[in-house]
């Protein structure tokens, strides 16, 4: 399977977030998209999911076969939101999700066990810390099969241990033939990933806060 | 952690042990979701119930105590209110789902489970859960009413057959309104001139039931036929809005 994206170009409102890029990824493959604040990487993603339309240019999924016809049927999609009900427990939500998405994949409490909530599923997930929540939806990730992973910011809330545990699931991912779109600005512990650096920022940012940012004044 | 596609079984019991299918299973897990968040805290599905409840209790203090009068306005308003309560929950039925991200992803789904029929599922649910509680007490708020039991019996079988019809314009309302803060003026305002005819032939079909010359079973069928109509206009056409509206 391949996924592969020309001259690609994004706009949020009317105004051009991104354009020009291109990439083509095959199974077992990794790309980090990284880039300021407002460059666009949450564009990228949505765009690439199918969840925005293509300003221009086009982006495909190759050989996918049956299963896999088009980029959404192929895709997790992993946002800024987590997709979880709070008044629903956790293992609910996932077990929700498992049916919904189809394509069962390892079972529910395994795949809490895998992301170190194993024994906080009957929990309801409004009751969840910032960061186990974000381990409840990577949790999702594992309990149906899609070969690629678009992960917006998948990181954030987490704490170093759970960095380093979903990197080696990440790792797993690619090995058994899987591929990531990360966007991030923070690193993700992918050894063997490409880089997509996008360009300037869209001028809805000031240059005084590229600056800031430059030099490490913010966040 | 597996490694192969097939699915594995957890130890726990309660885990289901085959694969669900790719078409039904899932569509039956979104209505089962809906059902149990509708009916937990928060869900509102006791809100509705007590606004139809508010609105015929104050109607014979209103009009006053002429009993006759109230006999012959009953279905009226009867279906009135059972419209006006079913508006009140529709402006959530897409926008929770778009707050905690899950829109995104039953959208996503649209190659598994046709986004209409997604659609579809989430209006028969939340009717199962917020708009049958309403049908299920206008045979009571039908007392206050002093309606006959064949009016009550008449008035309350065609709101269950007509009431499916207002949640699936509703849900075209809905999808429209989805991005919208405050949507459910809005809401309110795109429905309610197309539920007219919905609500012009349950009321004509209630009094069918007990005044002799007028028809029951004609505009009872116009009734159904409206239902069946929009079961398949209105989630086609969120659908379609929920497509193009996200951002």
């Amino acid at each position: 399977m391949r996924l592969i994206a020309e001259n690609l170009g994004g706009e949020r409102g009317g105004d051009t977030v991104f354009s020009g890029i291109g990439f083509a990824l095959r199974d077992g493959q990794a790309l980090v998209v990284t880039g300021p604040n407002g460059s666009g990487k949450s564009t990228l993603l949505r765009v690439i999911a199918g969840l925005l339309p293509v300003a221009e240019g086009s982006v495909r999924i190759e050989d996918g076969g049956e299963a896999f016809p088009s980029i959404a049927s192929a895709c997790h999609y992993l946002g800024h939101h987590n997709a979880m009900k709070t008044a629903l427990s956790v293992t609910e939500n996932l077990r929700f999700w498992r049916d919904f998405n189809g394509d069962g994949h390892i079972g529910v409490e395994a795949a809490l066990e895998t992301v170190g909530l194993g024994s906080i599923g009957h929990l309801p997930f409004g009751y969840l810390s910032t960061g186990q929540r974000r381990r409840a939806a990577i949790a999702k990730l594992l309990v149906s099969h899609r070969p690629l992973w678009l992960l917006d910011e998948p990181t954030a809330g987490l704490d170093k241990a759970s960095e380093g545990r979903f990197a080696a699931l990440m790792t797993r991912h690619c090995e058994e033939g899987g591929m990531i779109i990360a966007a991030t600005h923070l690193p993700l512990g992918l050894d063997k990933a490409e880089e997509l650096r996008m360009g300037l920022p869209s001028p809805l940012w000031g240059g005084s806060i590229r600056e800031a940012e430059r030099g490490g004044g913010l966040e | 952690m597996g490694v192969s596609n097939d699915y594995r079984c957890s130890p726990t019991p309660a885990l289901r042990a085959d694969p669900p299918h790719k078409g039904e299973g899932g569509v039956l897990a979104l209505f089962l979701r809906d059902i149990r968040l509708n009916i937990r805290a928060g869900g509102g599905a006791l809100t509705g119930v007590i606004f139809f409840l508010a609105v015929i209790a104050t109607i014979p203090f209103g009009v006053g105590p002429d009993l006759k009068l109230l006999a012959r306005i009953g279905p009226a308003i009867l279906w009135i209110g059972a419209l006006l309560s079913c508006l009140l929950g529709l402006d959530r039925l897409f926008q929770a789902d778009r707050e905690d991200g899950s829109l995104d992803l039953l959208v996503l789904g649209n190659d598994r489970h046709m986004l209409a029929l997604t659609v579809l599922t989430k209006c028969l649910a939340h009717w199962a859960g917020s708009v049958l509680p309403l049908v299920i007490a206008a045979p009571l708020l039908g007392l206050f009413m002093n309606m006959e039991p064949a009016a009550i019996g008449a008035t309350a079988l065609t709101l269950l057959v007509g009431t499916p019809a207002i949640t699936f314009i509703g849900a075209a309302g809905a999808a429209v309104a989805v991005a919208l803060p405050r949507g459910g003026l809005l809401i309110s305002v795109l429905v309610l001139p197309l539920t007219i005819p919905v609500l012009i032939f349950g009321v004509s079909a209630s009094y069918g039931a007990t005044a002799n010359p007028a028809p029951f079973l004609q505009p009872f069928l116009i009734l159904a036929a409206l239902t069946l109509f929009l079961a398949v206009l209105g989630p086609v056409s969120a659908a379609l809005a929920l497509r193009h509206g996200t951002d």
